[in-house]
């Protein structure tokens, strides 16, 4: 290994990255675009659901309840309807997700003591959200009952044993999801950019015939990898500083851990990146096929499979066993680790090892790659 | 007894699945020689020259470069080569200086001889005025001496350049061989391949590669002189397609398309002109111009291929 080749290679990259003013430019705006869509877009919360309203027994008690849905932040009554046809009606256009229909006994069912009962129409093609609102109307709907069991212990009867949950939500009280969204975001982020990059580095020599001058001077593969991967680590580094700063100036992440172990896990994890991209571009000679390749190798295992989106738990025992390979979850863990939990090496360092290791096993895949198709 | 020779090879063969890309050469090329390797694209000029460097593994045979065996010691020949590939010279994208900054890290120059070289190759490709110019920017002719600049930053013993003047002009082509040509005469070897035959006037000695073989080895000199069995004429008449069916028929007579006219070639001395007269009379086949001409190397490659087709026949 000569330092020096490796560090002619390496001026050489950051002459081609400075030069290329556009891929430049895009490859610094790649990680603010990315926040900012999928930041906004990508909010899982749900609240304003719309909601119609069916009320058939137009009393002061049905209209006691519909206050609760209006007062509620989640739901927000569009209009009042007199029919069920015009439920099936604004469901079927997507115009709300749900409807409350009062039938015409509530009132009198309340005032006999009876069961009252409600009906709520959902739209269950949206299932996930479907779900969420129907939790919603049931915890509103708890709460409303409990005013009538109170009069029932005036009265001298025993309730049943009153179960009161108090629950604390650790670490994202506010339970947004934004702060759970861009730590992993930076990850995905990263991953994307780092194959991006260096992609289309080792499939260009090839096509443009360098490589055969190269390979004629005494340069060896791992100078190359390495004086390659530095100089794009150059810009994953702005980058992951872009998007740090982003995320905590704009979305207002708390940050409660070490900088210094996010930085240092920042780099191993880029690093990693960086010659998975290299590697993919030494085995494919060609600049398009190294770029969807990139691409598809980095975007889909980070985002479907890092526990980003779905969480991992919930996933086949066979795709559970792939996400323990996909280093962008272990990445996940440390960011939302450093980030919300403020936690330090001493719980992380098995992600920290893990992500160490793929680098090295990485490099050395890219390595033997470039060896092979030398020869 | 590869001590006085820069490069040797023997009955190097490379194939390709069935195909026999090299098949069995042997050469011997003197320190100091500009050896020119001459021949139609597809003969295995560059596979020739890339197992030479290293970047192919030969199939069967030997060979060695500055006394190094080429399948056992690539990455020490590689110390001692420079190399210029047919497809590629520099990066467009940088400028002249930094290609020539990233070559002499390639190939390890010595810190404190950098300026020394760098200046060297920047007045020799005439480019000092001119060096922080993108290369995109400079013309082939100027674009072909800095490549050739880049590949001897590190003086090399032997020099390998592979088609280096295809697609420059005529004028910038002759300015690149007044530098080949300096630059053996302080003792490099230059192991040149070209498929421009007026080129080949330029080389100490030459090698005719045809379809993998080696068939016609020597000084251009040597080579023009093989032919002096043979009488060589320009033939002028208004239909060369007519002209030359006329003429096929006799073993003795050969005769190719070149330029606007023919080139024939008599065999057997005697009487020569008057043979080629008399069957175009025959076919009334009006004679505009006919005389008598030195040999270029084409005709000498071209009568060489037609000896081996018929050999092979």
């Amino acid at each position: 290994m000569s330092y020096r080749r490796l560090r002619a290679v390496f001026v050489k990259e950051l002459h081609h990255i400075t030069r290329d003013r556009l891929s430049l430019a895009m490859a610094l705006a790649t990680p603010l675009m990315f926040l900012l869509l999928f930041g906004y877009a990508l909010s899982l919360d749900v609240d304003r659901i719309p909601t119609l309203v069916y009320d058939r027994d137009q009393t002061p008690q049905s209209r006691d309840l519909i206050r609760q849905f209006e007062g509620s932040r989640y739901f927000q009554v569009r209009r009042y309807v007199d029919h069920y046809s015009a439920i099936e009606h604004d469901i079927n256009r997507s115009r709300v997700l749900m409807a409350l229909v009062i039938p015409p006994d509530y009132s009198s069912n309340i005032a006999a003591g009876r069961r009252a009962a409600i009906q709520i129409i959902l739209d269950g093609s949206d299932s996930n959200t479907a779900s969420i609102a129907l939790g919603y109307v049931q915890g509103l709907m708890r709460s409303y009952a409990v005013a009538p069991e109170v009069v029932d212990i005036r009265r001298g009867q025993m309730p049943s044993p009153p179960v009161d949950a108090r629950l604390r939500v650790l670490y994202n009280s506010s339970l947004e999801s934004k702060n759970y969204v861009v730590p992993g975001l930076i990850a995905v982020i990263l991953q994307i950019i780092a194959a991006l990059l260096t992609s289309l580095t080792i499939a260009r020599e090839w096509e443009t015939g360098a490589m055969e001058q190269l390979l004629s001077t005494p340069l060896r593969p791992a100078e190359m990898v390495l004086g390659k991967m530095f100089a794009y680590f150059a810009i994953g580094l702005a980058d992951a500083t872009i998007a740090v700063v982003v995320g905590l100036l704009i979305f207002q992440v708390p940050f409660r851990g070490s900088a210094v172990l996010m930085a240092v896990s920042t780099c191993i994890f880029l690093f990693g990146a960086l010659f998975w991209g290299i590697f993919v571009s030494a085995a494919t000679r060609n600049q398009l096929q190294a770029y969807q390749l990139g691409i598809l190798s980095s975007f889909l295992p980070s985002f479907l499979l890092s526990g980003f989106v779905y969480s991992i738990e919930n996933m086949p025992r066979a795709i559970q066993a792939i996400t323990y390979i996909v280093p962008s979850r272990y990445a996940m863990t440390i960011l939302k680790g450093v980030f919300l939990k403020g936690v330090g090496i001493d719980v992380l360092w098995g992600e920290f090892l893990f992500l160490a290791l793929y680098a090295t096993a990485v490099f050395f895949l890219a390595v033997r790659k470039l060896n092979q198709k030398i020869a | 007894m590869s001590e006085n020779f820069a490069v040797v090879t023997e009955r190097l063969v490379k194939r390709f699945g069935d195909f026999v890309a090299v098949d069995h050469v042997s050469l011997e090329v003197e320190k100091g020689e500009i050896f020119g390797f001459l021949g139609p694209n597809g003969a295995g000029k560059s596979t020739t020259i890339r197992m030479l460097c290293g970047l192919l593994t030969p199939t069967e045979g030997r060979g060695s470069v500055n006394g190094l065996d080429i399948a056992t010691q690539p990455e020490e020949i590689r110390r001692v080569i420079g190399y210029m590939s047919q497809k590629f010279s520099l990066y467009d994208d940088l400028t002249a200086e930094e290609n020539i900054d990233f070559f002499a890290g390639m190939y390890g120059v010595p810190r404190d001889q950098r300026p020394e070289r760098k200046r060297y190759v920047l007045e020799m490709a005439n480019l000092s005025e001119r060096r922080g110019a993108l290369t995109c920017t400079l013309s082939g002719g100027w674009k072909q001496r800095l490549a050739l600049g880049c590949a001897i930053l590190h003086d090399p013993p032997v020099l390998f350049l592979d088609e280096p003047t295809s697609g420059v002009d005529p004028i910038a082509r002759q300015a690149f061989w007044e530098l080949i040509r300096q630059f053996s005469k302080t003792g490099h070897t230059v192991f040149v391949s070209t498929h421009y035959m007026d080129e080949a006037e330029y080389c100490h000695r030459l090698a005719l590669m045809y379809r993998g073989k080696v068939i016609a080895l020597g000084t251009p000199q040597e080579l023009k002189q093989s032919l002096t069995s043979q009488q060589l004429f320009r033939l002028e008449t208004a239909d060369p397609l007519a002209t030359m069916r006329a003429l096929e028929g006799d073993g003795n007579i050969h005769s190719a398309v070149f330029g606007g006219g023919l080139h024939v070639a008599v065999a057997g001395g005697d009487r020569a002109e008057d043979r080629i007269r008399q069957k175009l009379a025959a076919q009334s086949i009006e004679v505009r111009r006919l005389e008598k001409i030195e040999p270029t190397m084409e005709d000498v490659f071209v009568a060489t291929i037609e000896e081996e087709e018929r050999k092979a026949a």
